[in-house]
């Protein structure tokens, strides 16, 4: 076990209550077939990422090198490694969204929130992420914001919709 | 329909429909039949998505026939109850138009055939139009029969590849051991299609179905869906499908009391490209990282967990129980030379109808793009050319539009069959830009192991870069073709080998845009925002205004009968002048 996966880098205290999430989540799938992806979902969907004091956790338990642990979370886009912001924006950069200006959007809305793809604005308010297809063609170019789909998107429409969400909290 | 079932209402809730409001369009559906005390005689059923965008698509159904509607929104639901659930007339403001119908009638639909029609979450619906009777007539039968009637069919994996089905269920059947696995492939990755998401979301047992008929034939008794986690509605329709089906007995021990069982599991995704290949997923089922490795041995010899493993696509497996009820013979009667049976693709872009269009192998590409796309978006645009199978395929251009769709001739024009995406484009979009553009794809998604796919692409993509700076030379095009040549027939898996097409593919039938890019570092579409200045041209200019209102920065200045003007300093180059102007006059 190395050191880093013992200690709290984000600084946050893991608490007793995480520490018998993770347990819990470890022991359904201690005895399963192919069980470390799916039970690094699992372990995402209860905080928003994956802190590395569970994986310190998971490494110990159920006898994995760490480095393998480390090696699927990079590996997959799906995973996230630290805290992101409280709206998530998705930016489709599919084949259709493309041709019909999917770049600009994703270029404005960096340049607007000051931050690249796969991190958050220093207020903890907005994650920006570009996705490979959402699959809503018919709409591109398409942005999604939480669980929310906004279609033929232009940049005047996008600047209003992230007053909107600023003002909202 | 049997007679006593009440009038229904369908809304297309998949994901197309959810991303355009379905779920308010329905609370108004619900709210209007409270109100007016109607409520006993409707039945609103949330279907999947029918496959054609018209933001909500509603289709009323009741003793007069059916009625499509179209851009439905919330504000319309008082309406169509007024004029049509009470008022036994149309409301016409909705009223699906030609091009809907064009859309639909142009199309065979089989692997689509429930598609928008059925309750996905309801396994009754499904049994009432003819599902599982295949799966039983497949039990009936030995699985050696079940083989031979899918080899007879010349069914072929509709993922990419196309090897033939039957071959390998004979395989992974002929394999030695005991215990065998099918995998549904269903890790649709390829930006711009999404057949197999909407059949997942709008008939889920019919891929369950052909999994089960899958594992008769292969001597499995479990299978996996790997589906992509970017999709939730289509894993959570699954999950509903699986458990309805263990409980009326088509999964599970003992299948119809055949002594045959079969369960079935979800694998969610975690987001990699690389895991569609099929060594590369089956690696992730196990829990590690997707990365491909050398075939031979092949799946079905040698798959999950080292048993052999039959792996399909779903739409190749939505395809089975139609072959198992109507028989080879329907199903190769329909097709051209090797391929037979219908094709569904992802039709999108600059083209009038966008959505899941399904025809029978050796259509055409114009007969599809003209016939159900409906031509060009705008009257104005102008074809230039059509992306087909995503970024392992290939850009041609309007010369090629009479190639027929089949696995062969498609290979011959350089494209591939792939997974059905078809982009059209019109003159707007910048050939140089589309393969600069699946290239940052491909790169970003090569899982890294082998040296062509990992450094050449990278490599291939820096000079594609360059030229859209402005900055090729001639020898960079002898470059991009040696290299694309070189990974692809030293990549290890089919993402490399596939990645330089649409390098290739545009250098062939769009050699003069990358000439105009490097000889007079000018982009003719007005695309690549490094070769434009942002000014206007005054001779081309019309004095409209139209540009004005679309720029974000304020960046334009207009007045009546003078020239529009672009303020360097405010302009953010965001190229929304340029797509707006109708004269090309902003360059």
């Amino acid at each position: 076990m190395c050191e880093n996966c013992a200690s709290s880098p984000s600084g946050k205290i893991f608490s007793e209550k995480d520490n018998s999430e993770v347990s819990k989540l470890i022991e359904k799938y201690r005895s399963k077939k192919g069980f470390l992806i799916p039970l690094l979902q699992d372990i995402q969907s209860v905080f928003g990422y994956v802190p590395q004091e569970a994986c310190g956790m998971v490494a110990r338990e159920l006898d994995i090198y760490p480095s393998e642990i480390y090696g699927i979370l990079t590996f997959y886009s799906q995973f996230y490694m630290e805290p992101r912001g409280k709206h998530i924006i998705r930016v489709c950069q599919g084949t259709a969204c493309h041709v019909m200006g999917g770049r600009e959007i994703l270029e404005f809305l960096s340049d607007e929130l000051g931050i690249e793809d796969g991190e958050s604005t220093d207020d903890g308010m907005f994650f920006l992420e570009r996705v490979a297809c959402l699959g809503c063609c018919g709409m591109a170019p398409v942005v999604m914001i939480d669980e929310d789909f906004h279609g033929r998107c232009s940049i005047g429409n996008l600047r209003k919709l992230v007053e909107e969400y600023r003002s909202k909290d | 329909m049997s007679e006593n079932k009440k009038n229904r209402i369908l809304i297309c809730s998949g994901t197309s429909g959810v991303s355009a409001g379905c779920g308010k369009v329905r609370s108004r559906f619900e709210e209007e039949l409270r109100n007016r005390g109607i409520e006993s005689d409707w039945e609103i059923v949330s279907v999947g998505d029918r496959g054609l965008f018209r933001d909500v698509l509603v289709d009323i159904m009741d003793s007069r026939g059916r009625v499509s509607y179209e851009y439905v929104s919330p504000e319309d639901v008082s309406g169509i109850a007024e004029s049509h659930l009470v008022g036994g007339g149309l409301f016409n403001e909705r009223l699906a138009g030609d091009d809907y119908k064009n859309f639909f009638e142009k199309q065979t639909r089989i692997v689509l055939s429930n598609c928008g029609e059925i309750d996905p979450d309801k396994i009754d619906e499904y049994i009432e139009r003819q599902g599982y009777a295949a799966l039983k007539k497949a039990l009936d039968s030995s699985p050696e029969e079940v083989i031979e009637e899918i080899k007879d069919s010349g069914l072929r994996g509709r993922g990419g590849a196309g090897f033939l089905a039957g071959l390998k269920w004979e395989f992974t059947r002929n394999a030695s051991g005991s215990e065998k696995y099918v995998v549904c492939n269903a890790d649709e990755g390829d930006p711009g299609a999404f057949m197999d998401r909407s059949i997942l979301e709008g008939d889920p047992h019919s891929v369950i179905e052909g999994m089960a008929i899958a594992g008769y034939a292969a001597g499995a008794g479990e299978g996996f869906i790997y589906c992509r986690a970017e999709y939730p509605l289509a894993i959570k329709k699954l999950k509903k499908a699986i458990s309805l089906a263990e409980k009326e007995g088509f999964l599970g021990d003992n299948i119809l009391s055949s002594g045959f069982s079969f369960r079935l599991n979800i694998k969610e995704g975690a987001g990699a490209f690389v895991c569609g290949e099929e060594t590369a997923l089956l690696a992730s089922i196990e829990g590690r990282r997707g990365m491909p490795v050398p075939r031979p041995p092949f799946p079905a010899v040698e798959g999950l967990w080292g048993k052999p493993t039959l792996i399909n696509n779903v739409e190749t497996l939505a395809n089975v129980r139609h072959i198992i009820l109507n028989g080879a013979k329907w199903f190769s009667s329909m097709g051209s030379g090797d391929s037979k049976g219908t094709k569904v693709f992802a039709l999108a872009g600059k083209v009038k109808n966008t959505g899941l269009v399904e025809v029978p192998m050796g259509t055409t590409l114009r007969d599809l793009i003209f016939g159900p796309g409906g031509g060009m978006a705008e009257r104005k645009s102008e074809f230039k050319g059509v992306q087909i199978g995503g970024p392992s395929g290939g850009c041609l251009p309007e010369d090629l539009l009479d190639t027929s769709i089949d696995y062969e001739s498609l290979n011959a024009t350089g494209a591939i069959m792939g997974s059905g995406g078809m982009i059209v484009m019109d003159t707007g979009s910048c050939m140089v830009d589309i393969a600069k553009f699946f290239l940052d794809f491909t790169v970003a998604e090569s899982c890294g192991k082998c040296v062509p796919c990992r450094v050449g692409l990278k490599r291939m993509q820096e000079v594609v870069e360059l030229i859209t700076y402005g900055k090729g030379t001639d020898s960079h095009i002898d470059f991009l073709r040696d290299m694309g040549n070189t990974i692809k027939n030293t990549a290890l898996c089919g993402l490399g080998n596939t990645a330089p097409s649409p390098v290739l593919t545009t250098l062939r039938y769009f050699d003069d845009e990358y000439r105009a890019h490097i000889d007079r570092r000018s982009c003719p579409s007005l695309v690549c925002i490094d070769l434009l200045n942002f000014e206007v041209n005054e001779e081309l200019c019309k004095k409209c205004g139209k540009c004005l209102p679309v720029c974000p920065s304020d960046a334009i200045s207009w007045r009546k009968k003078e020239f529009a003007r672009i303020d360097k300093d405010k302009c953010i180059k965001c190229r929304a002048c340029i797509v707006e102007c109708p004269f090309k006059a902003i360059e």
